[in-house]
């Protein structure tokens, strides 16, 4: 099991900024290691982010990110309270889901 | 390690016989002349070269979401968890404050310890504690010390956990007892013994103020705001390569670019070259965990 993301959301005006943390290696797969053995691939391939239950993002990401991202995104019409779930899938099928109520 | 009892004993030789004269011409002259390129470096400041100005923007947008903050997490797990051979956890641990206290350790650190009549730096003094309350080996600990592409050990992940329990304190290393004191003396000597084969100091780039290996300002680490510069930011998460470092990390490479045999894992040089360090930033107050190219 992957280990936990770190999320906070914050009302900033009319928009939620809600900024995740995730932990993973994001391996491109074209690496070697130093025996000269390419280092699997093993990246974040959807990440999905709801607020109270609907869909805000839904994204596909690659090996073009770096280890341990950070993604920022801005949520209108969301509120004080409401709750957030960021939920990602990698290519080996691991998944991770956390949550937290904008403040 | 046989060199650093080696590089120790010297240091302390010099320190019998030179220091006392060295004391009396080096010491005023060398501060009076830092003085200079303290108050010119405000105007410095102000008009940093762009490289260093954009990477430092660059961090102010990623302090906020520093992934060290994952480090810290785990190394809050591995403190609390019972581990090792002795099924302990690590609540027990006296850093300086008492058993078991944790907030504001870390920028009290080197400090002497009178358990093991010494003076010890946070990431020495955690490795202490996972040998005597969990029981782990320090020669094993010892085996690969640093963060790598497959792991990040354990003492990192708690030294990152400890530091980051002192963010936003003062700096405020105790010289109160003498071997604080000659821990401080001994890693001047250190810091300025010039050997290896590219005859090198820890003085020669971090001696004065402006110097910079490619696009890397080097901070001086004699000044105040030099001090303070390189001990903000560790442990300190780099880009390069996503790796969770700490200062003990920062020291062994150091030692290696000067073509210096290592210095053992958590020796007593590395605490004296912190103390030296640390004491001269005292007082600036420590921003926590960083992030680092």
């Amino acid at each position: 099991m992957a280990d936990p993301m770190k999320i906070r959301a914050q009302m900033k005006g009319d928009a939620a900024e809600i900024r995740v943390l995730m932990s993973h290696p994001m391996e491109t797969g074209q690496r070697k290691d130093g025996a000269g053995k390419v280092i699997p691939a093993h990246f974040i391939q959807s990440v999905t982010v709801t607020v109270n239950g609907k869909t805000v993002v839904d994204g596909q990401i690659g090996t073009s990110v770096s280890r341990n991202p950070v993604f920022g995104f801005r949520v209108k019409g969301a509120k004080a309270g409401d709750k957030v779930v960021v939920s990602w899938v990698d290519n080996t099928g691991d998944k991770r889901s956390d949550e937290t109520a904008i403040n | 390690m046989k060199y650093t009892i080696t590089l120790g004993a010297l240091a302390a030789l010099s320190l019998a016989g030179i220091a006392p004269s060295a004391a009396a011409q080096g010491k005023p002259a060398a501060e009076k002349h830092h003085m200079k390129p303290m108050h010119a470096m405000p105007a410095m400041k102000a008009a940093p070269d762009p490289t260093t100005a954009d990477f430092e923007k660059f961090r102010e947008v990623l302090e906020d979401d520093n992934p060290a903050e994952l480090f810290e997490q785990k190394g809050k797990e591995l403190w609390t968890m019972k581990r090792g051979p002795k099924n302990a956890s690590l609540e027990q641990c006296d850093l300086g404050l008492g058993p078991g206290v944790v907030k504001g350790a870390y920028v009290k650190m080197p400090r002497y310890f009178a358990d093991v009549d010494q003076v010890m730096d946070a990431e020495r003094r955690i490795v202490y504690c996972m040998e005597t309350l969990q029981g782990f080996k320090a020669a094993d600990l010892a085996k690969k010390p640093f963060s790598s592409d497959s792991s990040t050990p354990d003492p990192v992940s708690l030294t990152t956990y400890v530091a980051g329990q002192s963010r936003g304190m003062k700096l405020a290393i105790p010289q109160k007892n003498p071997k604080e004191r000659e821990a401080f003396e001994v890693g001047r000597e250190i810091f300025h013994y010039r050997a290896g084969p590219y005859d090198f100091s820890c003085a020669t780039c971090h001696g004065e103020d402006g110097k910079r290996i490619r696009t890397q300002v080097l901070p001086n680490l004699s000044s105040k705001s030099g001090a303070m510069a390189a001990t903000q930011g560790w442990p300190g998460y780099r880009m390069t390569g996503g790796l969770m470092h700490t200062i003990q990390w920062r020291m062994n490479d150091c030692f290696r670019q000067q073509r210096f045999p290592e210095p053992g894992y958590v020796s007593q040089t590395i605490t004296d070259l912190l103390t030296y360090m640390a004491v001269n930033a005292n007082g600036q107050v420590y921003k926590g965990p960083g992030i680092k190219r």
